[in-house]
């Protein structure tokens, strides 16, 4: 082996390593993010921090009960604009679109989905906070809303394009319209990946901080009903971990524990769902 | 006109209905009786490219019409035009005629004519549900009036499989083996009761024992159905058809009684093919 | 001919079915509307996120034109408003943290794409998917209390020593700054780094690879000067839809970049991002010329993501396409 080969074979070894090195390393990033939240957040979770609203400064016990409530009611809310329209919108694209209107609308939902969280707190800013002179649920739940669309529209219309022609054809020859067919054969064929897809998006809109801050804002207190300012988790963490309260520091710890946990449950559930044999599978 | 022997005729909320006529007796062996289908100047085109050429062709009532021909011949576009099948493919154009009982296809309702047209496709696909929902999917979409579970029950008798999945209704479709799920299209697309049965190689992706079994199960059916089958086995067309028309490049060369088109066939090319000097 | 009974029942169709059967073609065309309905809100409602970002930064534009994308004064009091510090922390994290996220990113593709068993490929490529997943107050969070004393009492120090004759590592140590917030970006942007490379890669044909080590080069060098070029502008367009990713990142960067709009040329010293400055400064902004300059910053971000998608979309394309032509 000349001195040549030895070369090679040495920078080949060397790099193939270091590509190695590469994947561990972005891998351990994923263990130590969790790996210290759960240490520094799992110490102060509590039933305090479920139940109770923040206390003011200085006193202890306060939890965070009115921020899980927020988050819940803006996810309620961000779910009635995305699903709907991310759903029709994917079985239009799927099943009923022409060419060019399809393709104009699968750009715009790529258009959508590209533009920064903060630029659709803008947009919701303008066109619900200014005309109704406060903060509110409303803003924060439309600016997620928005947000939801593409990928359900994506999902949606991916995982209709997976069910086989095939079964289409068979639902028209015994006389179903084509609404029947997509509606009692299609759908249903494509619900499970439908299903996952919106979980995944609802986890990705769960942790959206940005676009809540001049739209929901936030509050110390319960907020009732809709046309009021909220807290929400994703908020009540940042503020809490740029504030210089040591207590505070160790609620956002709690809180981006949960916040995590939830995120990571839904994608992780989502995984499970997709990789189990379904019916079509079971041979 | 056949009727289901002992079950009340389904009343369909969409379509015509359909009536028991007394006097129509079980029509024997080259009796004179009118052809389901009447296709006249049929041309079928893929955008530019045509695809069939005037075939004139009757389907005989209660009897088995096989079409041969080589790859390509046009034989399953065909068969999808009479059910307007061909409705779903973009850029299509369709010349030409047919009358199913004299009513032209293109003037009926696309959903009632697929009512009383059925298809059995090349491959099984049975919907991703049960075995029993199935079989209901036509009868509840056509807006069955009747008794589901009976319907079910002789659909699967029909097809020859009620035996087989009698205790297993409502497991799934794809628990049963490639043939089984052949049959179940079949019992699938009988049991809204059509007047014609089109079957597109039904058995090509089957072994010989279940398509034994699906070519005696067409023998009965005819009893009570219309059937035309598109086949690329010679000796299935040989063994199960009444009729047979040879097709090559989107012309019909020959339609004959079986019997005479196997053994004296008017046209050199038929020879040609069914000796299997091309194809 | 067929007995009377069956041409009269189909012949003439009862007014009742007939009215049913235009309502069942109905139910068709009623289902094409609703979803063309929906299909369309999706364009509508772009649009009017156009529309509204142009309309409530016209203060801002016609009074300081184009002169806002290069002043430097961001003066709320006396109703100055400049674009350009932010212009330049924004693109000085941004290069940060491509700086450190290509290399690793597409190190990590490669050993995924081409060393990896498939199993443990798609067991990894899982877990990156995971770490795209996570929320960016979170990385923020990390970023405040673990990252920035870390960089303040040890990373930087080191940096100062070592490579200080360079003005990109003089100054202050604050552990805040340009180079904090560019690591933390990095973390966030690898994930997209390696997914779309992995999938451009493993897009590559077989046959080139084995062309490559039928010649007798090694594993490596097949890779490198043969697979990785071929899958060239897929990497590329990778690249773009980090870059626009990293560009739009609010949270995690405002925790840790110092907010100070300032323009230095040391990576310690703290800075201020397009995002960062609407995300703190909005809530706030009094005066109408305020918000419409932060609405006019928000309308910079919105072309800058738009054009970088684009680009992205557009080469990761083609070399998706490209390798289905040869295979």
């Amino acid at each position: 082996m000349s001195v040549r080969t030895i070369w090679r074979k040495s920078v080949n070894l060397v790099m193939l390593s270091l590509t190695g090195a590469c994947a561990a390393i972005t891998v351990a990033f994923l263990f130590f993010i969790l790996g210290y939240l759960i240490y520094h957040g799992g110490k102060d979770l509590s039933w305090n921090f479920f139940t109770k609203l923040p206390t003011p400064v200085g006193e202890a016990g306060g939890g965070m009960a009115n921020a899980i409530v927020g988050s819940a009611k803006l996810l309620l809310l961000a779910s009635l604009i995305g699903v709907p329209i991310g759903f029709f919108g994917g079985v239009y694209l799927a099943e009923f679109g022409g060419r060019t209107f399809s393709f104009l609308v699968r750009y715009t939902t790529d258009l959508l989905n590209g533009v920064p969280s903060i630029v659709i707190g803008i947009f919701a800013y303008t066109v619900i906070v200014l005309p109704m002179h406060q903060f509110s649920t409303l803003a924060g739940g439309f600016a997620l809303g928005v947000m939801m669309i593409p990928i359900a529209v994506r999902s949606t219309e991916e995982f209709l394009h997976a069910v086989p022609t095939s079964l289409r054809e068979a639902a028209m020859a015994l006389g179903a319209s084509k609404w029947k067919t997509v509606a009692t054969v299609v759908v249903p064929a494509a619900i499970r990946g439908i299903i996952t897809g919106i979980m995944l998006d609802l986890a990705r809109v769960a942790g959206e901080t940005a676009p809540l801050l001049f739209t929901a804002f936030s509050n110390r207190f319960w907020s009732p009903g809709w046309r009021q300012p909220t807290a929400s988790l994703p908020v009540m963490i940042y503020n809490y971990a740029i504030s210089p309260y040591q207590d505070w520091h160790r609620q956002a710890w709690a809180a981006g524990l949960v916040l995590l946990g939830l995120v990571l449950v839904a994608n992780i559930g989502a995984r499970l769902i997709l990789s189990r044999k379904t019916m079509l599978q079971r041979t | 006109m056949a009727t289901v022997t002992g079950f009340p005729n389904p009343s369909l909320a969409l379509g015509a209905s359909r009536v028991n006529v007394p006097g129509e007796a079980k029509p024997s062996p080259g009796a004179e009786v009118p052809p389901r289908l009447k296709i006249s100047k049929l041309s079928f085109f893929y955008g530019s490219k045509q695809a069939l050429c005037d075939v004139d062709l009757n389907i005989a009532t209660n009897r088995v019409t096989a079409l041969i021909g080589p790859s390509g011949c046009g034989k399953s576009t065909f068969l999808r035009t009479l059910n307007r099948m061909q409705e779903t493919i973009r850029h299509t154009r369709m010349e030409g005629q047919v009358l199913l009982d004299n009513q032209d296809i293109m003037q009926m309702d696309v959903v009632s004519l697929r009512r009383l047209v059925g298809m059995v496709f090349q491959r099984p696909n049975p919907f991703p549900k049960s075995i029993f929902e199935n079989v209901a999917y036509g009868l509840r979409v056509n807006g069955w009036k009747g008794n589901l579970r009976e319907a079910v029950e002789h659909s699967l008798h029909r097809a020859a499989l009620w035996d087989e999945v009698k205790d297993s209704l409502h497991k799934s479709a794809y628990a049963l083996s490639g043939g089984q799920q052949q049959r179940l299209c079949i019992a699938r697309a009988l049991a809204v009761d059509p007047e014609v049965l089109l079957l597109d190689e039904p058995c090509s992706s089957l072994d010989p024992v279940t398509t034994a079994k699906i070519e005696e199960l067409l023998f009965h059916l005819k009893e009570s159905c219309t059937i035309a089958i598109v086949t690329h086995n010679m000796q299935q067309a040989a063994r199960t058809s009444d009729f047979t028309a040879f097709l090559l490049d989107g012309r019909l060369i020959e339609f004959n009684p079986t019997s005479q088109l196997f053994t004296t066939p008017a046209d050199p090319r038929t020879e040609a093919y069914i000796t299997g000097r091309f194809g | 001919m067929a007995t009377p009974a069956s041409v009269v029942e189909r012949a003439a169709p009862p007014s009742a079915p007939r009215a049913l059967l235009r309502r069942l073609r109905h139910g068709d065309e009623i289902a094409h509307l609703l979803t063309l309905i929906f299909a369309s809100s999706i364009i509508l409602i772009t649009s009017v996120i156009v529309y509204e970002l142009w309309i409530n930064s016209h203060l801002t534009r016609l009074k300081f034109g184009w002169h806002f994308f290069f002043t430097s004064t961001w003066d709320p009091v006396f109703e100055q408003f400049g674009a350009l510090p932010f212009i330049y922390g924004t693109l000085v994290t941004s290069a940060v943290a491509l700086f450190i996220a290509v290399p690793l990113g597409i190190g990590a593709a490669i050993f995924l794409a081409e060393l990896a068993p498939p199993k443990l490929s798609d067991s990894i490529a899982f877990v990156i998917d995971l770490l795209a997943a996570v929320p960016s107050v979170i990385y923020g969070l990390l970023g405040i209390f673990v990252l920035v004393p870390v960089m303040r009492t040890t990373i930087e120090p080191a940096l100062k020593k070592t490579l200080g004759f360079l003005p990109l590592f003089q100054g202050p140590m604050y552990g805040v700054g340009f180079l904090t917030a560019g690591v933390v970006l990095a973390v966030m942007i690898v994930p997209f780094i390696i997914s779309v490379s992995r999938e451009v890669l493993l897009a590559v044909p077989g046959d080139q690879r084995e062309a490559a080590l039928a010649l007798g080069a090694t594993r490596w060098e097949a890779t490198w000067k043969v697979v990785v070029p071929f899958a060239k502008t897929g990497i590329m367009g990778s690249i773009f839809l980090a870059l626009a990713r990293a560009l739009g990142e609010t949270m995690a960067v405002t925790m840790v970049i110092g907010n100070d709009p300032k323009i230095s040329a040391s990576l310690f010293a703290p800075g201020y991002t397009i995002a960062s400055v609407i995300a703190n400064e909005f809530s706030e902004a009094t005066a109408d010329v305020y918000l419409h300059a932060l609405v006019e910053l928000g309308l910079v971000l919105f072309l800058l993501t738009f054009i970088l998608n684009g680009l992205a979309r557009l080469l990761i394309l083609a070399t998706t396409q490209r390798g289905s032509v040869h295979a």
